[in-house]
């Protein structure tokens, strides 16, 4: 076997835990990440299995309160924000630049931990308890009210924010500084594009979350704070520093999705990319464009009515440059040479999930819709569409699209295509009657509910049965065939790009001699062509 | 241990501008998510600051706006020296980098002084938001805001002291580091270090010069 990133500075425990290469910190966050989607998994299952009957008969509706908690926490903080940057945009970035390593492998290094540290107290917080506030941590509930471990968990996730901070800076500081030479802008990929909008709100939105969660903790710890009615304080103020982060922190969660699907359709619809300036820009609008929305979420908080009317305004706004993207994947779809491989299957699902969950937001907006929609399952529905039909899709099809690159083996094809089909299927069966439940009338966030809305919470739940199994598949063959897949040779797909132009797996340094950049990012035309002619040659 | 006494470059770079420019550029970066940081705390204490605005002038009148003066004095002057100290680490001075970069450190812990013993000050004024709190006054929802000024007042100046306490430290720690390393010109990761410590020190004085009118010269008519 030859030598790679895998093997060359050894296997002991100080190679791995203390190492500086992107590829192996990359391996590093797709293990832990993957065991915090476990955990939230598993709150997820409790809580569609609780709610299969309309009373409350599994948990106690305290219980379920910390269930809901400790989903949202960890599956946001611990899953969604790091999945696609810090595992497939660790190991990516400098490949596709043709850089040896991030700008800053030691802050790298240090996300991890400092990740990790956050991470673990925030286990410790359910462990010992949980917390019963939701993931928003909502005043005066947060502060005075819940009888949890507030603080520890404000803590854990108050760290994390920091490991956010380092990877997003660390990002911009590489994208500009360590391309390779004649690789300009617009000769980036859009992957990285996307990471480079990610980064930009990681680093503006991640500081407000910060001190907000500081302020929440200091009230809580005092008694007193700037959040108090008794003293004046405002509890809506919690609420508009809150969503100033974590508005943004939804296209954290789906613009490196965006990047994921932009590498995958051209690659197999063996087509250039349609409209990639417009694909590259409505990143940038939607980051910038998604700091001005926060308002959105508080239409029924007592905020007024013309804050109200430019916050829905503005939020129409982003559909936009969501739409662009939309047409332009489908664009580049259109009399392209389409092959249905797992990634594909995952991009074309995306782009549908996607689509009804970016749809289900318009109807969000607007404000008298909201009224009644407002804190139902419609609501659940709309953004599991974003987040797990979005985001887990475009992660699990970039796992698979750069699985022969990270480990140098082939992942079983046609168990791949089947579990992203029971994926697509169960997530639809899931989520798709929730949108009904809510319109029912159905409100999140409680244990028991009418009879009449249980049809459809079994649907949910078995739903929810379907996409537990169809996860399971990918976490048992993609180890698998770690050990004792096919070797892929270095660029199965026939791929653009300079990450596919190194041996599978890299060597630890990625490139023996610097590469240089001459030629837009997704020539497939001229790929194809170099590729047949050399068949011709050698029949 | 330094492996070459000129360049010591990481291995995953190959340009000494190109690092040097990103160690910049990083460092700026850093410094915006602090703006962020702090931005949201002057938004929130704006907000009531508008809403309040009596009670707020009532609750400004406290503060010792002497020391705080003098503070301010003392905190600009720290940031003259480590700006002496940038100049003198580009020059490749160890030994002039390490004496302004003494004197920042003497400066701040001055700065730091004064700031506990205004605190104790307030202690015994019962200023500390809490069950104690006290301020005269008949009009009890004026000494409710008075005390959510005070709320503003502890965390705001408790975390910029607290960023300086943490500039201090990497500051002790690089003067000794310098004091153990007997070689010179200053090698570049020195000296970026020392460049990267001078911007953020001058991040800690602006955020000072912001909380001052803000939170001591809101009374100041009165005086």
């Amino acid at each position: 076997m030859n030598e790679s990133y895998l093997t060359e500075s050894g296997m002991g425990f100080r190679s791995w835990f203390l190492t500086r290469d992107h590829k192996r910190i990359a391996i590093l966050y797709l293990i832990s990440i993957t065991i915090f989607f476990l955990i939230g998994g598993v709150a997820a299952g409790l809580m569609r299995s609780e709610l299969a009957t309309p009373k409350g008969d599994l948990v106690t509706s305290d219980t379920y309160n910390r269930l809901f908690t400790l989903h949202g926490v960890v599956m946001v903080w611990f899953f969604l924000i790091p999945s696609i940057p810090n595992v497939l945009g660790n190991f990516l970035l400098p490949l596709m630049i043709g850089a040896k390593d991030l700008a800053f492998p030691r802050l790298n290094l240090a996300s991890w931990y400092v990740f990790m540290f956050g991470g673990i107290l925030t286990l410790w917080s359910i462990v010992i308890g949980g917390v019963d506030t939701g993931w928003t941590f909502y005043t005066p509930y947060s502060s005075t009210y819940a009888n949890s471990h507030v603080i520890l968990m404000a803590t854990g996730v108050f760290i994390s924010g920091f490991s956010s901070i380092f990877t997003g800076l660390n990002f911009i500081a590489t994208i500009h500084k360590m391309r390779a030479p004649g690789q300009t802008w617009f000769r980036l990929p859009l992957f990285v594009w996307s990471l480079y909008s990610t980064s930009i709100i990681l680093v503006l939105a991640t500081p407000v979350l910060a001190v907000t969660l500081v302020l929440v903790a200091l009230e809580r710890l005092g008694g007193v704070g700037i959040f108090d009615p008794a003293i004046g304080g405002d509890p809506l103020l919690f609420q508009h520093l809150f969503w100033f982060y974590s508005h943004p922190a939804v296209y954290i969660m789906i613009l490196p999705g965006f990047g994921v699907v932009s590498e995958i359709i051209p690659c197999f619809s063996r087509k250039r990319i349609f409209g990639y300036r417009f694909i590259a820009f409505a990143s940038v609008s939607i980051a910038v464009l998604g700091f001005l929305v926060w308002g959105h979420h508080m239409f029924v908080s007592s905020q007024s009515v013309f804050a109200g009317i430019v916050f829905s305004f503005l939020s129409f706004m982003v559909a936009i440059p969501s739409a662009i993207k939309v047409f332009n994947w489908t664009t580049t779809l259109y009399k392209g040479q389409i092959t249905l491989s797992t990634p594909m299957i995952y991009a074309l699902g995306f782009i549908g999930l996607f689509t009804i969950g970016g749809l289900t937001g318009l109807f969000l907006a607007t404000l008298a819709v909201d009224v009644h929609v407002h804190d139902t399952y419609f609501v659940v529905a709309h953004f599991h569409y974003i987040m797990v039909g979005g985001m887990v899709m475009a992660y699990l099809g970039g796992i698979h699209y750069w699985w022969p690159k990270i480990t140098g083996r082939m992942y079983p094809e046609k168990l791949g295509q089947l579990s992203a089909l029971i994926i697509f299927v169960g997530f639809n069966l899931t989520f798709f009657p929730q949108f009904l439940l809510g319109y029912l009338g159905m409100p999140r966030r409680y244990h028991a509910y009418p009879e009449q809305f249980q049809m459809l919470n079994i649907l949910s739940t078995a739903g929810a049965t379907i996409l537990a199994v169809g996860y399971l598949f990918p976490l048992y063959y993609l180890p698998r065939s770690f050990f004792r897949g096919p070797k892929a040779p270095q660029n199965p797909w026939r791929a653009t790009g300079l990450e596919w132009t190194i041996a599978s797996p890299p060597s630890s340094h990625n490139f023996e001699v610097v590469p240089t950049v001459d030629d837009e990012p997704y020539n497939y035309l001229k790929m194809d062509a170099v590729a047949s002619s050399e068949t011709e040659v050698t029949p | 241990m330094n492996r070459d006494h000129i360049s010591d470059l990481p291995d995953h770079l190959s340009d000494s501008n190109q690092r040097a420019e990103m160690a910049t550029l990083g460092m700026w970066i850093f410094l915006t998510t602090e703006v962020l940081f702090f931005g949201a705390l002057f938004l929130a204490f704006t907000i009531y600051r508008h809403k309040y605005s009596a009670d707020f002038v009532a609750a400004s009148d406290h503060l010792n706006v002497w020391l705080g003066g003098l503070n301010t004095f003392i905190l600009l002057t720290s940031s003259f020296f480590v700006a002496l100290a940038v100049a003198a680490a580009h020059a490749g001075n160890r030994k002039r980098t390490n004496w302004h970069l003494c004197a920042t450190v003497i400066l701040a812990v001055i700065f730091l002084g004064i700031k506990a013993i205004e605190y104790h000050q307030d202690f015994t004024e019962k200023l500390i938001p809490g069950r104690h709190f006290n301020v005269s006054g008949t009009d009890s929802s004026a000494i409710a805001h008075q005390q959510l000024f005070f709320c503003f007042y502890f965390i705001m100046t408790g975390i910029h002291a607290f960023h300086m306490i943490a500039g201090t430290g990497v500051m002790a720690w690089m003067i000794m580091k310098n004091l153990r390393t007997k070689e010179d010109p200053m090698t570049q990761t020195d000296r970026i270090r020392v460049e990267s410590i001078g911007l953020y020190w001058h991040f800690v004085d602006i955020v000072w010069v912001f909380l001052l009118p803000l939170l001591y010269l809101t009374g100041l008519e009165r005086l």
